[in-house]
């Protein structure tokens, strides 16, 4: 006697069992499927072709209707059924047909999640589901206009290329610093947010959607950061929720989905459930392969047969747009047992990364070239030992031996007119014509013939690759000590190709310049950060995560974990209110210490890190900011009475101290840089052990810098001889910013000089009065976006979470 | 200021959410012993470690997170997230304590803070 099989839902996965169904026990079940959607089985992962106009609904169909006539099917097209009653064993659909059952499957997949933001509901605002929502999408882009995506994860970025291919104007929001951060790691959702940049969509990640806003339809979208960003269409892609609420009304176990065991069977015996609803072990799935491998099982559970339990495995990840070669799979944390083999080829976009523990395979993530993620993927899976072939492994298995990796790759890929020495504007072009065509065989003949390297130095490592590329074995580099241990590039080759190549973040510089590790190290990331925050000012996002503590808290950690804080004096000055405000201070929040430092300013030390951000609000409210004492960046500047009082004073050398000081607070620096006044050659403020002086005399300023008082001692040079305090301001100001530009982070001012050349110096500063001005304006750009108070912003509620624990424990609560 | 007590049942104490901790960041727990720096690497995996560095005690959860490691904020000691190893030249060990993220939530292990406590 044939028994009754009914089906709540028509997508792939039940789709994929009855096929199995079918095959197994011809004629064992009558069937009946009820789908909530008006058509038949389609291939919903082909939908993001549909989008794009690569193929249309016809072609991505599995079960025609004539299938369902073949196999006696009886399919209800758009029919949700809305309850299912157990005792009768029936279920009813919201037209009133109802079905006998005597097994049920529910397979009801999943519904998108829609983030509660106010104007969610706004006409305009879609998923990103099923075909009437393509439909929808494709009939707002005849349109043209703007598309938001909202979500920049698998659905999200197709969906945003699908749009971009209709010939919308797209933006993708994504919460996360990077995109597809589950299938993929930093560098690689670097190139790909490279790759859709290119192709015109605007990426914005760290974005937090405030509210969808328009009168009767969506019109923009609004960040938390204030942005603005017009819509005629806004889809939603940030996630999926299993669907299981008609069987939790049934009174079946529901966890996340519908909980079923091994074999696909709910808390019911009779009823099954499979697909995105389903939850087994604990886990919900949403690709393709797991939820093929649930129709399996279960066809074969209802055929009465017994075979393999469902069991989770790794799934691999490919990204469907025309053009974007990804591949992800397994498991690519990082860990101490793993290692990791990383091949990058930055002018072709290559980025492979394999994960291995105990010579095995657990994971690889493949950006640009994934012809051979299969034979990883397969390798994974066996969990076969790749010890023989590890040091060609990432090469693939065409691969039989071979060079190893180019260190001269970063200068090989660089474009002919890339600038290889900003100082004289030589481009990598005429570099090499020059060593071609002259036949030149050494840094000497380049620096003599192009300039290139001659001012600065900071090129010559590139220019040294250029030779070694040009001339090939001819020609014998001398070594330049790496960054760190994650690149064989110095700190002078790598500042160069950021400018060069105009690298803009992290991933990028690492990506571009062939890192070897996959995030860098605790040497590589705080420099980074500055050369991107000194190069990009206005478009680089400072990366908090990469400063060290002091930078991060904006307060310098003590040896018991404990703080001091040092708020800003002017030149030194200070008065009665400022020392109330200071006094008052100590005392509320019980500082034990109280100090003068060497920089003319009071540090109060002992400050437990919960108590800091309260500290700063009373500082700032007696007008206080940040004397950012802990900071590579502009620290003090030191002065003497100066004509106001002293008897010697030459000239105001308090009121220029305070002057250059508020002119400079708040620049990030390669290294500290602590500055002086000295009013007259007595040189009170001892102006002449500083990075920058000023000796103050009758016929003017002398300026002086290149001093040290710390680990060596050493009077100052001197820059040169100038008549008025404006122009003490631009020379002060142009020397601080070619040190910016050029330094090496953790490079004082003096190894710099040391290593550029005193001459070099004065020519650029005093004698050259257009690159003057030119160092001088790029650092009053610069200063638009650093001359921000880090106390009041913390004040304010920036990172709050550094300053709180996160959790306390109680004593008796633990036992 | 302080976060609430959380709720203690079982073999894992629940402390908060993944989102509570900066990828490539750390936040402390305050126990009656001392405190716990969890960390939270760049892809996501939590680490739970003494926030005492075997070198002074400098608190780890100050220092810059890259890979599956910590620098102290202190002196540069290295030491492994996994394991609470010095790594490289330097020789220590910091107590490691066992942490999860179930659904968003971060959970260390209660074994741990007995010990501690007792």
């Amino acid at each position: 006697m044939t028994e009754k099989l009914v089906i709540i839902g028509n997508g792939m996965a039940p789709g994929r069992m009855l096929e199995h169904l079918f095959e197994q026990a011809p004629g064992r079940y009558d069937v009946t499927v009820f789908n909530a959607e008006p058509r038949v089985n389609y291939d919903r992962i082909m939908l993001s072709p549909v989008l794009s106009g690569e193929k249309t609904f016809d072609d991505i169909v599995i079960h025609g209707d004539g299938w369902y006539i073949d196999h006696k099917v009886m399919l209800y097209k758009g029919h949700r059924i809305v309850e299912i009653d157990r005792d009768a064993r029936t279920v009813r659909s919201e037209h009133g047909e109802v079905a006998a059952y005597d097994k049920l499957v529910i397979a009801t997949g999943s519904n998108p999640f829609i983030i509660p933001v106010p104007g969610h509901d706004l006409p305009g605002v879609l998923s990103y589901r099923d075909l009437d929502d393509v439909d929808a999408m494709l009939l707002a882009a005849k349109a043209r206009g703007n598309a938001v995506v909202i979500g920049g994860g698998l659905l999200g970025l197709e969906a945003a290329a699908g749009l971009k291919e209709q010939g919308m104007d797209v933006t993708v929001l994504h919460i996360m610093p990077t995109l597809m951060e589950r299938q993929l790691d930093p560098a690689a959702g670097y190139l790909l947010q490279r790759e859709l940049e290119s192709r015109g969509i605007t990426v914005i990640t760290k974005a937090n959607t405030r509210e969808i806003t328009g009168l009767g339809k969506v019109e923009a979208v609004h960040l938390d950061d204030g942005t603005v960003i017009p819509a005629d269409i806004v889809v939603m892609a940030v996630g999926i929720r299993p669907n299981s609420a008609i069987a939790r009304d049934a009174g079946l176990e529901v966890n996340r989905g519908i909980v079923v065991d091994d074999r696909m069977r709910t808390s019911d015996p009779d009823i099954y459930a499979l697909g995105e609803c389903a939850e087994v072990n604990g886990m919900v799935y949403g690709l393709v392969a797991p939820l093929y491998r649930m129709a399996e099982v279960a066809a074969t559970s209802l055929a009465g047969a017994q075979g393999d339990p469902f069991a989770d495995s790794a799934t691999p990840t490919r990204l469907k747009v025309t053009g974007i070669n990804l591949y992800s799979a397994g498991d690519f944390a990082e860990g101490e047992d793993r290692e990791e083999i990383v091949f990058r080829d930055a002018s072709a976009g290559v980025y492979k990364r394999l994960i291995l523990r105990d010579d095995r395979i657990i994971g690889t993530v493949l950006y640009g070239d994934t012809a051979d993620g299969s034979w990883f993927f397969d390798l994974l899976k066996k969990g076969d030992s790749v010890a023989d072939m590890r040091d060609t492994l990432i090469f693939g298995p065409a691969y039989a031996g071979g060079d190893p990796l180019d260190p001269t790759a970063a200068g090989a890929a660089l474009p002919d007119d890339a600038e290889i020495c900003g100082c004289n504007g030589v481009c990598k072009g005429a570099i090499t014509g020059a060593i071609s065509e002259k036949g030149l065989t050494g840094l000497d003949d380049v620096r003599a013939h192009t300039k290139a390297s001659a001012s600065c130095g900071t090129c010559t490592g590139l220019v040294e690759q250029l030779l070694g590329l040009t001339l090939g074995e001819a020609y014998d580099a001398a070594a330049v000590p790496a960054m760190c241990g994650c690149t064989e590039l110095g700190h002078g080759d790598v500042r160069r190709l950021i400018k060069a190549k105009q690298l803009k973040t992290i991933p990028a510089v690492m990506q571009e310049l062939g890192w070897t590790s996959s995030g860098g190290c605790a040497k590589c990331r705080p420099a980074l950060n500055y050369y991107l925050v000194c190069d990009w000012p206005d478009d680089y996002a400072d990366d908090y995560q990469s400063r060290f503590i002091n930078e991060r808290v904006h307060a310098n950690i003590q040896k018991d974990g404990t703080y001091s804080v040092v708020p800003r004096m002017w030149g030194g000055m200070t008065s009665s209110t400022e020392l109330r405000a200071i006094a008052d201070v100590v005392d509320k929040f019980q500082i034990p210490a109280v100090k003068c430092t060497g920089g003319m300013r009071i540090d109060m030390l002992g400050i437990r890190k919960e108590d800091l951000p309260a500290v700063w609000a009373d500082l700032g409210k007696a007008g206080f900011v940040s004397g950012q004492a802990y900071a590579k960046g502009l620290r003090t500047v030191k002065t003497c009475v100066g004509t106001d009082w002293c008897r010697f004073g030459t000239q105001d050398s308090t009121g220029l101290g305070i002057r250059l000081e508020k002119f400079m607070w708040g620049s990030w620096t390669p290294a500290k840089l602590k500055m002086a006044v000295s009013g007259c050659p007595r040189n009170c403020a001892e102006a002449t052990c500083k990075d920058i002086g000023i000796i103050c005399v009758d016929s003017g300023y002398e300026i002086h810098f290149a001093g040290a008082a710390g680990l060596d001692i050493k009077g100052t040079e001197v820059l040169g001889h100038v008549g008025t305090e404006d122009a003490v301001l631009e020379h002060v100001v142009a020397l601080a910013q070619m040190y910016r530009e050029q330094g090496f982070y953790l490079e004082r001012i003096y190894k710099w000089a040391k290593r550029i050349g005193l001459d070099e110096i004065r020519t650029q500063i005093m004698d050259d009065a257009e690159r003057r001005k030119a160092y001088f304006d790029r650092f009053v750009f610069s200063q638009k976006f650093a001359q921000v108070d880090p106390w009041s912003e913390r004040v304010s509620g920036k990172d709050k979470h550094e300053f709180k624990p996160m959790a306390t424990l109680e004593l008796e609560a633990a036992q | 200021m302080n976060a609430p007590v959380t709720t203690l049942s079982g073999d894992w104490i629940e402390i908060g959410a993944l989102d509570d901790i900066p990828r490539q960041g750390a936040r402390v727990v305050k126990t009656a012993s001392g405190c716990i720096a969890v960390f939270r690497t760049a892809d996501d995996a939590v680490f739970a470690l003494d926030d005492r560095c075997p070198h002074r005690g400098g608190p780890l959860s100050q220092g810059i997170v890259h890979g599956n490691s910590v620098t102290c904020p202190l002196h540069n000691w290295v030491i492994s997230l996994e394991t609470g190893m010095a790594q490289g030249a330097d020789e220590g060990q910091t107590t490691a304590t066992p942490a999860k993220v179930e659904n968003g939530r971060i959970f260390i292990a209660r074994t741990a803070l007995a010990q501690r406590v007792a």
